[in-house]
């Protein structure tokens, strides 16, 4: 696909474009293939996860806009940093020093300013490049063979690219040599992780984030996690730049769980009765092992019942998954690491929600559902951060956890139930709540409401019909472009089979996932199917998201702080 | 020649409106990524500009009336159509997004009423002009494309 010519310049160079504005959309693709890169666009973040996760090793760079309606564009960089952990350009109209830093905070490789020119889209290779050179770098600090495994098989898939000057393949080509005799004595032990990044699997972040909640949150640190985790292959840079992600992303969800509780105004739910719990409940359990293929089966379970939880997710915005520090900051956030993200870490501490804001309100099974989350994992539910109230109007789904109810809510969901149903839960909640508070909630999710079964209540019909017109378009507007098949049409039935999967998640794997179908949910809303190959812990709930809080989040004075904890990960992220 | 006429005519709008700054630019930029395999790609993108931009400016609109005084998501959208302005270089209709945004910021109602107003007749002006233009170019014939204007 790529070849690179005698000037070694990487053409087919394949560029995830992610802009909701359609005009800009069709300037980059065309910008970007006369550059004679491999173009892939996408209208919605959303979508653009989905693609991602699918292919995860399709795509080289993304660029993204910042301001998007389904999903606040760091938000995206922080997601893509740590599941992908592919380089990521951001884009905007706004140059304010402001935006742009917190684009370096959140890992971005660079911020440009709209109109874009086309010789600055010219020179995004360096960014693949430059972040290439830095994960040899990490590797070759590592003493493990698996590790150097995993950058042979890097180096191997670049150079076929031809991605790499002829000089820096040789370099490679070299250590790759020098290593070989290792590899191969290590044969067996064999690179769990063939591929070229270490990728936080759903299971991998669950003994992550049972590790980090076994040593204590406050004492944790990269060797003593790798040393728990006991996984082979990993190393400590990889665990090292996974919690910097991971804290970031708490921090984030710290924050705006902080938001919502001061802004935010409590809203009446209808709540379903202990029997929707029931029912949920069930629904959940009939599906085990469907594995992660099976996620679109849970879904559809789900959906009948999401309208019981919807209310009650709102309610119960769980915020940080894991320990967060309380509010007064902790230095939880770090910059992103750009390593990998399991979806399942913060499943794990989320299921910890202390936060549970109370809210009596809360539909028992949303209780349920959360409180299954007990993943294998042992973390004491008490752990966490206690929030006084939560706010319903956001169930971002990067913090889903903040839509987990408190464990000890009225409806005491017995361990035995599954995690599945929990993002689903929380999904349907979220966007009931966001029906509700605003008119003008995603079109996505409201087509994704529309297709959702009859559980859903009249609040949903409403606002689904007010919407409809600006669902047909944004599903136009994913047709024109994104060029993932099915996706737009596949909409609203994938929702639903998003929906069924999740229940069938009930076996190990569902439950560190937990928090990722929480998580995940969100997006499935948008119309997506999910890819919950595991990781969707990091879906977004920002189709939820309330347009006005966008651009609240990020404002953390703290967090640049805390990026200095990890100095040997901070050259990686700002590499 | 009648195809000269039409050329000239075609070549004279677009001068227009470059000297009087509805366009900027980055219109250019666009002209220069038409090529055979996009043989109409500045139409297209000019187009798709101005179908979306009017689902922006309604989504103002009705916020405008539904959310009175609700600076911050006012000003969202506009920020979103701001940048979509920036788009095809549409230069006036970007200055007025910007004069509304400083109206938000000041939480002058009214202001931002003006400015929209004012919005709503250039993006209508812009819209007829290019249109305009673009038959032109058709009228002149299928081998000619747009080019700069010398020395422009």
């Amino acid at each position: 696909m790529a070849l690179a010519d005698a000037t070694g310049f990487p053409y087919g160079l394949r560029v995830l474009v992610v802009d909701d504005d359609p005009t800009w959309l069709k300037i980059l693709e065309k910008m970007l293939r006369k550059c004679s890169y491999e173009v892939t666009t996408c209208g919605l973040a959303s979508v653009a996860l989905q693609i991602l996760r699918e292919r995860r090793n399709k795509f080289d760079i993304v660029i993204s806009d910042v301001n998007m309606p389904d999903m606040d564009g760091f938000r995206l960089l922080e997601h893509i940093g740590l599941e992908m952990d592919l380089p990521v350009i951001m884009m905007s109209i706004d140059g304010e020093t402001s935006r742009v830093m917190k684009g370096v905070q959140h890992g971005a490789c660079d911020y440009l300013l709209k109109p874009v020119r086309m010789k600055e889209l010219r020179n995004i290779w360096q960014h693949v490049y430059r972040k290439k050179m830095h994960e040899v770098k990490e590797i070759e600090g590592n003493d493990s063979c698996d590790d150097l495994q995993i950058f042979r098989n890097g180096c191997e898939g670049l150079e076929e690219r031809g991605l790499f000057m002829r000089a820096e393949s040789d370099t490679m080509r070299k250590r790759k040599d020098v290593d070989k005799d290792h590899i191969d004595q290590d044969s067996s032990d064999g690179a769990t992780v063939k591929k070229a990044r270490v990728v936080w699997s759903v299971d991998l972040h669950q003994k992550f984030v049972n590790a980090v909640n076994q040593i204590g949150f406050d004492k944790v640190g990269p060797k003593k996690i790798l040393d728990l985790m006991n996984v082979p292959g990993l190393t400590r840079e990889n665990v090292a730049s996974h919690l910097q992600k991971y804290r970031l992303y708490l921090s984030r969800l710290q924050k705006q769980n902080e938001e919502r509780i001061m802004g935010a105004a409590r809203q009446d739910f209808s709540h379903k009765g202990p029997s929707d719990n029931l029912n949920l409940r069930n629904s959940f359990q009939e599906q085990p092992g469907n594995g992660a293929s099976g996620f679109q089966h849970s879904s559809q379970k789900i959906q009948a019942q999401n309208n019981m939880l919807d209310p009650h997710l709102e309610d119960t915005k769980i915020v940080v998954p894991l320990k967060v520090p309380d509010k007064s900051g902790t230095p939880v956030s770090d910059v992103i690491d750009p390593q990998n993200a399991t979806s399942a870490s913060p499943l794990g501490g989320v299921l910890s929600f202390e936060r549970m804001p109370l809210n009596q309100d809360r539909k028992p099974s949303e209780t349920m559902i959360l409180e299954c989350q007990s993943w294998s994992g042992s973390v004491p539910p008490k752990q966490f951060m206690q929030y006084p109230k939560h706010n319903h109007e956001r169930c971002d789904l990067l913090g889903d956890y903040s839509c987990l109810p408190k464990p000890y809510l009225e409806h005491p969901i017995t361990p035995g139930h599954l995690y599945a149903p929990s993002p689903l839960v929380s999904m349907s909640c979220s966007m009931e709540g966001d029906l509700r508070d605003f008119s003008d909630v995603k079109p996505d999710l409201l087509g994704c409401m529309k297709s959702l079964s009859p559980a859903l209540t009249c609040t949903v019909d409403s606002v689904s019909a007010q919407l409809s017109d600006s669902v047909v378009t944004s599903t136009n507007s994913d047709q024109k472009f994104s060029s993932v098949e099915g996706l737009s049409s596949g909409k609203d039935c994938h929702f639903d089979q998003a929906r069924n999967q999740a229940p069938s998640l009930i076996s190990e794997e569902a439950s560190t996932i937990c928090g990722t179908d929480l998580a995940c949910l969100p997006d499935d809303l948008s119309g997506y199917q999910l890819g919950l190959n595991g990781i969707d812990l990091f879906q977004c709930n920002d189709a939820m998201m309330l347009h006005g809080l966008q651009n609240n989040w990020y404002d953390d004075p703290e967090l640049s702080s805390e990026i200095m904890e990890f100095p040997l990960l901070d050259g990686c992220l700002f590499a | 020649m009648e195809c000269y006429n039409l050329q000239r005519q075609a070549a004279c709008l677009k001068r227009s409106l470059f000297d009087q700054g509805y366009l900027d630019e980055q219109f250019y930029q666009i002209e220069d990524l038409q090529d055979e395999a996009s043989p109409n790609f500045t139409e297209e993108v000019v187009s798709l500009f101005f179908k979306d931009s009017a689902r922006l400016m309604t989504n103002i609109e009705q916020a405008m009336e539904k959310n009175p005084r609700d600076f911050n998501r006012w000003d969202a959208h506009m920020q979103q159509l701001k940048g979509s302005c920036s788009s095809i270089g549409a230069s006036r209709m970007k200055n007025e997004c910007a004069s509304f945004r400083n109206s938000c910021r000041d939480e002058n109602a009214e202001g931002c009423m003006r400015s929209f107003q004012k919005l709503k007749r250039e993006h209508g002006v812009l819209r007829q002009k290019l249109e305009s233009y673009f038959q032109l170019l058709r009228q002149a014939g299928p081998f000619e494309t747009a080019t700069r204007p010398g020395g422009a």
